[in-house]
């Protein structure tokens, strides 16, 4: 019988195996960010020792720093984890992408933007969304501080066999359905928790046809369905993303790399634990209503009633979920009106996303009763959106255009949304209070995020689309 | 890390679901750099007003429940952000064991690595321990070693945990330290994949 990809990388990175025992595996590349490493390596001071591979180890700062005025941070608290992981980082000889290298951003849009992210690697951080990553065909999972420790000091985790779960992905999509309402539509379907203690393959034909921006924001919302891990077995739409990128291999190197790469992906009779096919012919664009993702609707339906919940804790969680969100059972989705739109975060804030905001922008305005937020994953997205006009579009239709960082997905920093007031949100997280105390956040796509912010409501973004790209 | 092996203290209900690490800690205290000092912190914004008092309505706020170190729970416990402060501020704040149906991963890790002891049961069980909680004073058993959850009502039951953070546990060992002692094999495969 074949292997899985999960299978193949597994195997590769085997230091240690003994009965009663988790297996010790290798980790080849280890991203620090200044949230969950201060306390870390404050561990390794303690005991007096090193970091094993700093080479194979790179820190950047996303999570608490400002994207407006970045000379200034009045926050002390924020601005002291900032200092203490750049000293952490100079006495330890680790690589940092700080606050003022163009190569600064959300450490999961920098990791593939550098081509320190690659094919067959094992890739941890400090970080529930590193799933991320997986869209290379890496085995790529969060890992708590105690752990990024534990990295830091040995290079190696000891992890158990995780159970496979395959997510066949058939169908052609409908235009005007992107890959955030495909794995909205998956949590919708499937619930929170139904990946817990599985590591996610995600393959079929609509698989193939994603660009590695949209495989990126599949695999980023893995966690939300409770797997650590989902990944793509690459292919040459990986291989050409990566070619010359900073840190991927140059040359005859590149060529080597790319016959070993192909060579891990699953083999078409692999086993795998649990298997389960979805229809994107039935996907439309998705949109939370609820404080988790699974609280997820088609935008043209309505909040489902209590009467329809199945059990009694159904039944509360919902009742709790729209008493926090101030809706009303049955209400239609495009009712719900909005005072923020944040385009960002790891899930959709590269290249692509925000020029598919901008196509649904240019030439309108932002709703008077409407703050909008564009947070760019990273300078270099930034810069990039720049050269092409971006920036203008957004700008002219009212819209704010910041530096790059986490923002309003966790709003550590100033990027807050006000208690009780809507937030259209490209982020993954709609728990209570994640953008801000009593803040309610609906999770959408970034041409739904944009059609939000013109209209001050959940609108279907097909309306506001050229004529020519919805048929 | 010293060594965990029973227990006996009052368990406390909190019957909640899909209970998030954004809300065992809000995201507003992660930024300290130390480990210690999340207690205060731990449940924020529901353990209090937006005055600063606390919410009287809270569980965690009711007399009755006052110093309990287990903290019984619905469904889901821990899922979201992978942020160790959720251990930590349970931990600060005098909670030893977690008891629920079922754990998110990173979450039931984290735990593990901290000596927060994750025991997972079944529904109804769990059903029966958080009906029974609500009437307090209400006391549980936890024999780490003999895997056992038993309260003062003749209620006993067996619990599974991976053997390896049963010994980790018990012997409140530190895990670099027994990684670092296979630190040949570890330079070896380096050497490997060179
Ligand atoms: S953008 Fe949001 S989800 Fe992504 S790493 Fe930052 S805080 Fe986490």
């Amino acid at each position: 019988m074949g292997k899985s990809i999960i299978e193949k990388i597994w195997e590769r990175h085997l230091v240690h195996q003994e009965d009663g025992k988790p297996d010790l595996l290798y980790i080849d590349l280890h991203l620090v960010h200044e949230v969950t490493s201060p306390q870390a390596f404050s561990g390794l001071r303690v005991k007096n020792r090193k970091v094993r591979r700093p080479d194979r180890t790179f820190a950047t700062m996303d999570h608490n720093i400002p994207t407006d005025n970045r000379n200034v941070i009045n926050d002390k608290v924020a601005l002291n984890q900032m200092t203490t992981l750049e000293k952490n980082c100079r006495d330890f000889e680790v690589p940092l992408a700080g606050i003022d290298s163009p190569d600064q951003g959300i450490v999961h849009v920098i990791g593939p933007e550098l081509g320190l992210t690659q094919p067959g690697m094992t890739i941890v951080c400090g970080d529930s969304h590193t799933s991320t990553h997986g869209a290379f065909g890496s085995l790529a999972f969060g890992i708590g501080t105690s752990e990024v420790e534990h990295v830091l000091a040995t290079q190696t985790l000891w992890r158990t066999k995780p159970k496979t779960l395959k997510i066949d992905i058939k169908g052609e999509r409908q235009k005007g359905v992107s890959a955030k309402d495909i794995i909205l539509y998956i949590l919708a379907n499937y619930g929170f928790d139904f990946g817990t203690g599985y590591v996610i393959e995600y393959s079929g034909e609509a698989i193939r046809e994603m660009t590695m921006e949209e495989r990126m924001t599949i695999c980023n919302m893995s966690i939300e369905g409770g797997a650590r891990a989902g990944l793509i077995s690459p292919d040459e739409t990986t291989f050409s993303y990566l070619e010359n990128r900073k840190y991927a291999p140059k040359d005859e190197a590149f060529n080597t790399a790319v016959e070993d790469w192909r060579a891990l992906a699953s083999d078409e009779d692999a086993a795998y634990d649990r298997v389960i096919s979805i229809d994107t012919n039935d996907v439309a664009p998705m949109v939370s209503w609820g404080t988790n993702p699974a609280m997820t609707s088609k935008v043209h339906e309505s909040i489902p009633k209590l009467a329809d919940c199945e059990t009694e804790i159904d039944k509360k969680s919902l009742e709790r979920a729209l008493t926090y969100m101030g809706l009303q059972e049955g209400q239609k989705i495009e009712d719900i009106e909005i005072q923020h739109v944040f385009i960002g975060s790891c899930t959709n804030s590269r290249l692509e996303d925000l020029r598919q905001a901008a196509d649904i922008v240019k030439g309108r305005q932002v709703h008077p009763n409407v703050r909008a937020l564009v947070v760019p994953g990273s300078q270099q997205v930034k810069w990039q959106a720049e050269q092409e006009g971006i920036d203008l579009i957004f700008k002219e239709a009212g819209f704010q255009w910041r530096e790059s960082g986490c923002s309003m997905c966790l709003s550590m920093n100033n990027d807050i949304v006000p208690s009780g007031e809507h937030c259209a949100s490209t982020s993954n997280r709609n728990f209570e209070g994640r953008q801000g105390s009593g803040a309610r956040t609906h999770l959408v796509s970034p041409t739904m995020a944009a059609a939000a912010a013109i209209h001050g409501h959940i609108v279907d973004a097909r309306k506001l689309m050229a004529a020519e790209t919805v048929q | 890390m010293s060594g965990f092996k029973t227990l006996m203290a009052k368990a406390i209900a909190f019957d909640r679901a899909n209970v998030d690490t954004d809300q065992i800690i809000p995201k507003q205290f992660l930024k300290r750099i130390e480990k210690t000092g999340f207690g205060k912190f731990l449940f924020n914004d529901w353990r209090y007003q937006a005055d600063g008092n606390l919410n009287p309505d809270f569980e965690l706020n009711k007399e009755e429940n006052q110093q309990a170190a287990i903290l019984i729970a619905n469904e889901n416990f821990g899922c979201g952000s992978s942020r160790e402060h959720a251990p930590w501020a349970l931990m600060d704040y005098g909670f030893k064991v977690i008891i629920a149906p079922t754990f998110a991963d990173i979450f039931h890790q984290n735990c593990l690595k901290n000596g927060l002891l994750p025991i997972a049961l079944p529904k109804d069980q769990v059903r029966y321990l958080l009906d029974s909680a609500k009437v307090q004073p209400y006391q549980l058993t936890i024999d780490l070693a003999e895997e056992k959850v038993t309260d003062n009502k003749g209620f006993s039951t067996e619990f599974t945990i991976d053997q390896y953070w049963k010994s980790m546990l018990v012997n409140g060992w530190d895990e670099i330290e027994i990684t670092m002692q296979l630190d040949d094999k570890i330079t070896e495969y380096e050497y490997a994949i060179r």
